[in-house]
């Protein structure tokens, strides 16, 4: 039996309470003002989004660029659920975000079943064309009220929901990850060769990370709308992908902790930084060309191995 | 009876044919080598029998079940392990990860916790370096490592590819020390190497592998002495 009752996990759940309480603090104080409080649902969904991608892009090692693809079908599902069902909320809001996420989900089974068999770049083309075409096909239908937006979700989430989600999925995901299918698919990622010949199933534990990720964005998704009140489609074009995977570049590839500090910064910074948002994309653009760079100098490389190595050993001698 | 059997084995890359027709078999607890030239099909015959590769035609048999057809993941909880050429360790992930990956196939953690403490008796240094970064090690604890995460998966049958290479003399004598012992500890081993001399020296039978078909077979100390052997292989008369 893993014990659950370890310090280490005393630590983590302590702090989770204690973020809550400082940010409760501020919102009921009035410290923060109506636009700053307003900020605090979107930064609790691209931490989802950041920790969720990572999984595919970080641990797995596959370029997907249409995380913003799978958030959108997973919004317009959930959001429609809502609007066509009446249910009581305690109920309608907990199955409309499952609901999000297992038409997400179901999407990545689709598209990631051809594009994985395949070894190269094939998933960045084919999840660069899937969210182009969700965003067309969300523009041009009438239950989603085309490019107008789909209007009259109900406003049912708050920061504090958001936050439990977004707590949740870091501790599914950082758990995946420490497991031993974790551990299949990080070696996929190593040396793909040699995951296959040690009896890694290699196509399905590709395909159980992405999935698992479009399922996060979907429930992401769910939470954007329901946050609004609104959904467009142009909210989710590949802008938005790039957004979250600039996240998880900078947060650190196969790092959870990196990705959550990143996708903070990354969506308080324009907010802070007035008139920075007209150079956002340009900005995404340096911080990718620049973190490409960095990560393909082997000098650079050598500095990340040894402190690496060194913060392995610490938590080795800890234990 | 045999435990592998591989029968008119065919192989292509492509249009080009790598394995011409391939029989050999390997009977439970022996060791044995399999030589020849670079670009002969070693490699090419190891990636078929672990799945790796599909083969044209022919049929493997192992322990009485068809592999040709069996994807590689089963392969492995089949109990063959495959030491895979240029060691190909999990050069991102710690010492202690690599070796876990070797046990996938297998669930029960106590068992496998056991096969740990085995393979660090036998390999001390990767106890003490069980949470280095792999890519870390030296060449040599590199191909302990491989070696060790072989065995993680209990195998009935180890396949080795070129475990010596690249390896200084002092090295190269304790993997084979390693593979005399691994053998007498009752697994199954078959050898591909370039180093021949050593190879037929702990091999039970050998076979002389040239451009995908078996050119010649039989008992590796007698072989040892065939002319074309010495000339070819072994860098004599
Ligand atoms: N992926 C591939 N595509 C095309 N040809 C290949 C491929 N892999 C191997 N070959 C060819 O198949 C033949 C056998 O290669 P193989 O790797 O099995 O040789 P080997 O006996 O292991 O040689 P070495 O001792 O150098 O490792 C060679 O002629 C090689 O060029
Ligand atoms: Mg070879």
């Amino acid at each position: 039996m893993k014990k659950v009752i370890t310090k280490r996990n005393i630590m983590v759940a302590l702090l989770v309470i204690a973020v809550y309480a400082a940010l409760f603090f501020l919102v009921n104080m009035k410290v923060l003002n109506r636009h700053y409080r307003s900020l605090l649902a979107p930064v609790g969904i691209n931490v989802i989004l950041a920790v969720s991608l990572n999984l595919t892009v970080g641990f797995l090692g596959e370029l997907n660029l249409g995380h913003g693809g799978f958030m959108s079908i997973g919004a317009y599902a959930g959001c429609l659920f809502t609007i066509y069902t009446d249910l009581p909320l305690a109920i309608q809001f907990p199955l409309a975000l499952i609901i999000g996420g297992a038409v997400a989900a179901i999407f990545g089974i689709l598209i990631g079943i051809p594009a994985l068999r395949l070894q190269g770049d094939y998933l960045a083309i084919v999840t660069l064309a899937f969210g182009e075409i969700v965003r067309s096909v969300l523009t041009n239908m009438k239950v989603t009220g085309g490019a107008g937006g789909l209007k009259g979700i109900g406003k049912s989430t708050n920061y504090t929901i958001v936050y439990i989600v977004a707590i949740i999925t870091i501790l599914i995901i950082s758990n995946l990850v420490k497991s031993r299918h974790g551990r299949g698919i990080c070696s996929i990622r190593d040396n793909i060769i040699a995951s296959e010949s040690l009896g890694v199933n290699v196509i399905f534990h590709k395909l159980l990370a992405f999935v698992v990720a479009a399922f996060f964005a979907g429930m992401a998704g769910v939470l954007y709308g329901q946050n609004l009140g609104i959904l467009k489609p142009d909210a989710f074009d590949f802008n938005k992908s790039i957004e979250i995977l600039v996240m998880v570049v900078l947060g650190g590839m196969g790092n959870l902790t990196g990705s959550v500090i990143a996708a903070v910064v990354i969506t308080l910074l324009p907010e802070i930084l007035r008139g920075f948002s007209d150079y956002r994309m340009l900005a995404y653009a340096i911080v990718l060309i620049t973190m490409m760079i960095w990560n393909a100098n082997p000098r650079f490389a050598m500095v990340k191995n040894n402190v690496y190595s060194w913060l392995h050993r610490k938590r080795g001698n800890a234990r | 009876m045999a435990m592998l059997t591989v029968e008119n084995l065919e192989v292509y890359y492509g249009v080009i044919k790598a394995l011409k027709g391939i029989s050999f078999e390997v009977r439970e607890g022996e060791v044995i080598a399999l030589i020849g030239a670079n670009g002969a099909g070693k490699t090419t015959i190891l990636h078929t029998v672990t799945g790796l590769l599909p083969a044209k035609s022919g049929s493997i048999s192992f322990c009485g079940e068809e592999l040709t057809k069996t994807p590689a993941h089963k392969i492995v909880s089949m109990g063959m392990a495959h030491v895979p050429e240029g060691r190909r360790i999990f050069q991102e992930l710690t010492v202690l990860d690599n070796l876990k990956l070797g046990a996938f196939t297998r669930r029960d953690k106590e068992e496998i916790n056991e096969s740990l403490e085995k393979v660090y008796q036998r390999f001390e240094r990767l106890k003490e370096r069980k949470s280095q970064i792999a890519g870390t090690l030296s060449g040599g604890e590199q191909q302990m490592l491989a070696l060790g995460r072989a065995l993680m998966s209990r195998p009935k049958i180890i396949l080795m590819d070129e475990p010596s290479m690249g390896l200084s003399p002092l090295y190269v004598s304790e993997i084979f020390h390693i593979i005399q012992e691994i053998s007498q500890a009752g697994t199954t081993v078959l050898l591909v190497e370039q180093n021949a001399k050593k190879a037929l020296s702990i091999a039970d039978r050998a076979y002389v592998l040239e451009t995908g078909k078996i050119v010649l077979s039989g008992d590796a100390k007698e072989l040892m002495k065939d002319d074309s052997v010495k000339k070819a292989y072994l860098g004599e008369g």
